[in-house]
């Protein structure tokens, strides 16, 4: 009998800060354990930027504030089993979602821009025009969390989640069963 | 057009020193401020807090919690029209844009010259005349998109409100008024209520009897609070009673806002003082010198009709010092006028708005009958139930327990409107069934029937059986009858809407869950929801209903558990299954179309390049 | 009624009660923790966050307003009871804008202790409503961000009782229900650093927040960070 095939694992950061990624290393040593059971599908990790097979687990870091996070985050969900929100803007929309709550005006995403690259005492822009590369991404109206867009079959919370908060979770997913966290690990930041 | 506002600063001043700067007649006083500057504007919020001892807070708190308060200017024809659903069924759309056609404003506006203002406004208790509209102190009943576009015509060229409802509106009584704007529609008249009733009968007859005497014959009369809970209106008044207290209180809830509903208007139309005997007979049996007639702010146009039933009681010495001669036996009533806020029929928030308060419901206990109004034991019952104590005072507990079934003794008022040839009240002994009644009121294509009006439940055909009373449905009273042909999710809808709208805030389960209610029923409606979602109304209901600190929020999932009960198909058929894991309440079109717009580009990710 | 002590239940434990305590009362001196967010030590009941509800004599009541009665076999600690209260808190966090990384509470929020202690870990199925109320910095020692705010009530029953003051409120009804200030802005009020309205422990969220004192205590070093909260209540029973 052959040996029981590794888990695949996919990993991406859509509108994070990649600091969920940084925690994923936090697991230090134990990597190397987890490496026996789990081989990295498409991840930044590995810089495999497309899948090449169906993975068992999908881990999103960062919640979708433009088209390009909507499109990559539904590519995750046909291609994995089991899709793991990691971190706070991946659950909530976090840090990039404090733009939802300050817009106040009738054109909300047209004054963000505005002020982020044309009127903001902070910018230098002689051209004032607001950037429109073809290969820029369209931004959402708001930023979505991650379970609006898809399901989301478990949620790692932090920000960033510890190291071994990540590899409890991902051990006990392994091992087929998830019980929950320790309420005494549970941080939101 | 119309004269120049009043300065609020000044009427503030005026309507404070008319209630002797009494803090806990607010409600009045903003009543006032409203009525004359047509909105509370921040100079009035000023001078009340002033003169009242209060701060400016607390007022604008009081202020902001009443629909028919206003914090932004309102017109000098201050235009409601009835948005419930029974309107909107029968024409509502169409008076609606007649209205802003004719007034040149939209739902929501006010004219440039500050003359009118037109909004939407829940149940009025006109659901057997629908559509109607509140124009001031007046009603319009039965509504058609001619007589708005008349109405809103003759309104421009300068006539009053009440030119509308009879050119020679002012040499008619206040009754006759009424009667000129509302017809009663009594379909059915019984024993009790709406039949021969004589006048001072059962207060006569109490006033031979010690107070113990009468809360024993209430008591075995088997009398049962009217408004919807059903709650032994002899026990509540017994308790009042037994309370050791220097001042006790009787309340009328004449706050009857639950939509479909509309017995109390036509008993203070045409029973007003068999109601007035049934609140004396109370203060006789628990030694209260005080009494409220608390009246629903959309009933105002009653008010200066009620207002001369209690002058001419008191003239007839039925009211005020030594009633009927009898020595020691001091009573009398002010009128307490409601603002447009649906939670003020709970009896605690009802108390906290007659103390000029926001309507917040109060903890219990202690209950009202312990501590109630200002603190004093207080009973608060219904219209209804305290006309039928008047009654039975009269004709003896015997004969009215006689009536009804088992655990609910007597006749009730049905208010029955909807989709029926003739909606209209009808007072039948408790035990009829919903097919009897739907048959009286020529309701042959009923397909579902809202019984007990949205905090009630929607039942179906194959329930129509059943019988109206507190031992099977139980209900207020408000009977919607809805044919095949109407949408129960839109229905469902609008009673959440209407949920959300009259919750108070007060406690995060009705404040919170009811609106995330509504938007689990849109998502039905829009067809993005799946079978999860199905339990997802079903615990969000339930924990809604258990957790919830009054009536509203242990009730406001009603009209989504009933309708899941009694006709699950209608759910079931808009239930797509999703297997693909996307959510599909999320839009990515509509969600880049601002960015769209700014780039001034297609999206290269979801849109098609038919440029090649 | 007489001043005689009596006994009640919690989940099987005896508790003793005096007439005119509250259920939570009673626990709370017994070391049985009782989950809240509205209530607070030292200020009138209010009864409205409804995280407190318990089951007494089979009935959910809110432990913070209802009397403690002779007998009364009260459940607390119960998964159905932990699903409603979890719930509430869930609403509570979705109702406003609670982005835990970016508050300056983190780690002293009551409501985000309580989410922990409740494991509000799940994917919600409640939407975010999202609201975009104006942050008021007008004052010179104090800010308030009401998108924070979780309506407990707890500054505004310790401006009008302690601090004999008003100067929060509520205005609103519904879901529009919000605390405002009795002025323009905070600025145009007497609050005042040294209120117990404004001090760190009566608002439990980042709604109130002292200006110039952010970050004092790093995170990871807060209240909540090492202990789950109701621990020190329940610490009283050993």
């Amino acid at each position: 009998m052959s040996a029981p095939r590794k888990a695949r694992v996919a990993t991406v950061s859509l509108a994070g800060c990649f600091g969920c990624h940084m925690a994923l290393l936090d697991i230090d040593l134990r990597l190397v354990e987890l490496l026996k059971h789990v081989e990295f599908d498409r991840s930044p990790l590995n810089d495999l930027k497309h899948f090449t097979r169906h993975c068992d687990i999908g881990i999103i870091e960062g919640g979708c504030c433009n088209e390009e996070n909507v499109h990559v985050l539904q590519d995750f969900r046909r291609n994995c089993d089991v899709l793991i929100a990691l971190g706070q803007c991946a659950i909530t929309g976090g840090l990039p979602a404090m733009r939802n709550a300050i817009m106040h005006s009738d054109d909300p995403l047209r004054e963000c821009l505005e002020e982020a690259y044309v009127l903001s005492p902070y910018v230098t822009n002689p051209t004032h025009v607001i950037p429109n590369d073809p290969a820029l991404p369209l931004l959402l109206d708001k930023v979505y969390p991650c379970s609006a867009v898809v399901k989301i079959d478990h949620q790692i919370p932090g920000c960033a989640p510890s190291g071994d908060i990540i590899y409890e979770t991902l051990v006990q997913l392994l091992a087929g069963r998830f019980d929950g966290f320790d309420p005494h690990t549970i941080h939101f930041d | 057009m119309h004269a120049q506002a009043e300065l609020p600063d000044q009427v503030a001043d005026e309507a404070c020193a008319r209630v002797g700067n009494d803090r806990h007649r607010l409600l009045d006083v903003l009543l006032t401020v409203q009525h004359r500057c047509r909105w509370i504007a921040p100079a009035a919020i000023d001078r009340i807090a002033a003169r009242l001892g209060l701060t400016a807070l607390a007022v604008r708190g009081v202020a902001s919690f009443y629909s028919f308060l206003s914090l932004e200017p309102r017109g000098h024809i201050t235009i409601r029209l009835c948005d419930d659903i029974i309107d909107r069924h029968a024409g509502y759309d169409g008076v609606l844009a007649a209205f802003e056609d004719a007034l040149g404003i939209r739902l929501g506006g006010i004219s440039a010259d500050g003359a009118v203002s037109l909004d939407a406004t829940p149940c009025i208790g006109l659901c057997d005349q629908a559509p109607a509209a509140m124009v001031n102190d007046v009603v319009l009943a039965g509504l058609t998109p001619e007589r708005a576009r008349d109405a809103a015509r003759a309104l421009k060229a300068g006539a009053r409100p009440e030119d509308l409802v009879s050119p020679v509106f002012d040499s008619l009584s206040a009754h006759e008024r009424v009667r000129a704007a509302v017809a009663n529609n009594i379909r059915l008249s019984g024993d009790v209520l709406l039949g021969e009733v004589p006048r001072e009968a059962g207060l006569r007859r109490a006033l031979a009897l010690t107070p113990e005497q009468i809360i024993a014959a209430i008591t075995a009369s088997g009398l049962r609070g009217c408004g919807g809970a059903g709650f032994p209106a002899g026990r509540k008044w017994e308790a009042a009673a037994r309370e050791a207290a220097a001042r006790r209180f009787i309340i009328c809830n004449a706050d009857e806002g639950e939509p479909g509903t509309f017995k109390d208007r036509v008993l203070l139309t045409e029973r007003p003082h068999l109601l007035i005997e049934g609140m004396t007979i109370a203060a006789r049996a628990v030694g209260a010198r005080e009494g409220i007639l608390y009246l629903r702010g959309e009933y105002a146009y009653l008010r200066d009709h009620l207002e001369a039933v209690l002058a001419e009681r008191r003239a007839a010495g039925l009211l005020g010092v030594g009633i009927l001669g009898t020595p020691g036996f001091d009573f009398d009533i002010r009128l307490q006028l409601g603002a447009g806020a649906y939670i003020c029929g709970e009896e605690g928030a009802l108390i906290s708005s007659c103390e000029g308060l926001r309507g917040e419901p109060k903890t219990r206990p202690p209950f009202p009958v312990q501590r109630g109004y200002l603190g004093f034991p207080t009973v608060v019952n219904s219209v209804e139930t305290l006309c039928h104590a008047a009654r039975i005072l009269d004709r003896g507990p015997e004969w009215f327990f006689a009536m009804g079934t088992p655990g609910s003794h007597g006749t009730k008022l049905f208010s029955v409107s909807g989709d029926c040839r003739a909606p209209g009240i009808y007072e039948l002994p408790y035990g009829v069934s919903v097919q009897e009644l739907l048959h009286l009121a020529g309701a042959e294509d009923a397909a579902a029937v809202q019984v007990g009006g949205p905090s009630g439940v929607m039942i179906g055909r194959d329930s129509f059986h059943r019988q109206l009373s507190f031992d099977d449905l139980a209900t207020g009273g408000a009977i919607i009858v809805f044919s095949g042909a109407r949408n129960i999710l839109e229905i469902v809808d609008y009673y959440l809407s209407f949920f959300v709208h009259e919750s108070c805030g007060y406690c995060t389960p009705c404040r919170v869950g009811n609106v995330f209610l509504r938007e689990a029923i849109a998502k039905f409606r829009n067809g993005h929801a799946n079978a999860e979602d199905v339990a997802y109304l079903r615990s969000l209901s339930a924990t809604i209903i258990e957790t919830s600190r009054c009536g509203l929020g242990t009730t406001s999932p009603n009209p989504v558990l009933s309708t899941l009960a009694h006709f699950p198909l209608v759910y079931s058929v808009v239930t797509k299954p999703s297997d693909d894991g996307l959510q599909a309440t999320f839009d990515i079109q509509s969600a880049i179309e601002n960015a769209r717009g700014i780039a001034k580009r297609r999206s290269f990710v979801f849109d098609r390049d038919f440029s090649q | 009624m007489t001043d005689a002590a009596f006994t009640l239940t919690i989940d099987g434990t005896v508790v003793a009660a005096k007439p005119g305590q509250t259920i939570m009362e009673a626990a709370d001196a017994a070391g049985i923790y009782i989950p809240r967010l509205c209530d607070h030590q030292g200020l009138r009941h209010q009864g409205g966050c409804r995280v407190c509800t318990v089951k007494a004599a089979g009935r959910s009541v809110a432990a913070c307003t209802q009397p403690a009665a002779p007998g009364l076999a009260v459940e607390n600690e119960t998964p159905h009871l932990h699903a409603l209260r979890r719930d509430l808190v869930e609403m509570l966090f979705h109702e406003g804008n609670h982005l835990c990384p970016i508050c300056e509470a983190s780690g002293n929020c009551e409501l985000q202790a309580m989410a922990y202690r409740l494991g509000m870990i799940e994917p919600s199925k409640f939407p975010y409503l999202e609201p975009t109320r104006p942050v008021d910095a007008s004052h010179p020692d104090i800010a308030l961000d009401t998108n924070r705010c979780i309506s407990c009530g707890r500054c505004i029953r310790a401006s009008e009782d302690v601090d004999g003051k008003g100067v929060f409120g509520y205005v609103g009804r519904g879901i529009h229900r919000r605390v405002a200030v009795d002025g323009a802005d905070l600025a145009h009020t007497d609050a005042a650093l040294s209120d117990h309205a404004v001090s760190a422990d009566v608002c439990p969220v980042g709604c109130i927040i002292r200006k110039r004192e952010g970050f004092r205590v790093p995170i990871g070093e807060r209240d909540f960070d090492h202990h789950l909260i109701g621990e020190t209540i329940a610490e009283k029973r050993r």
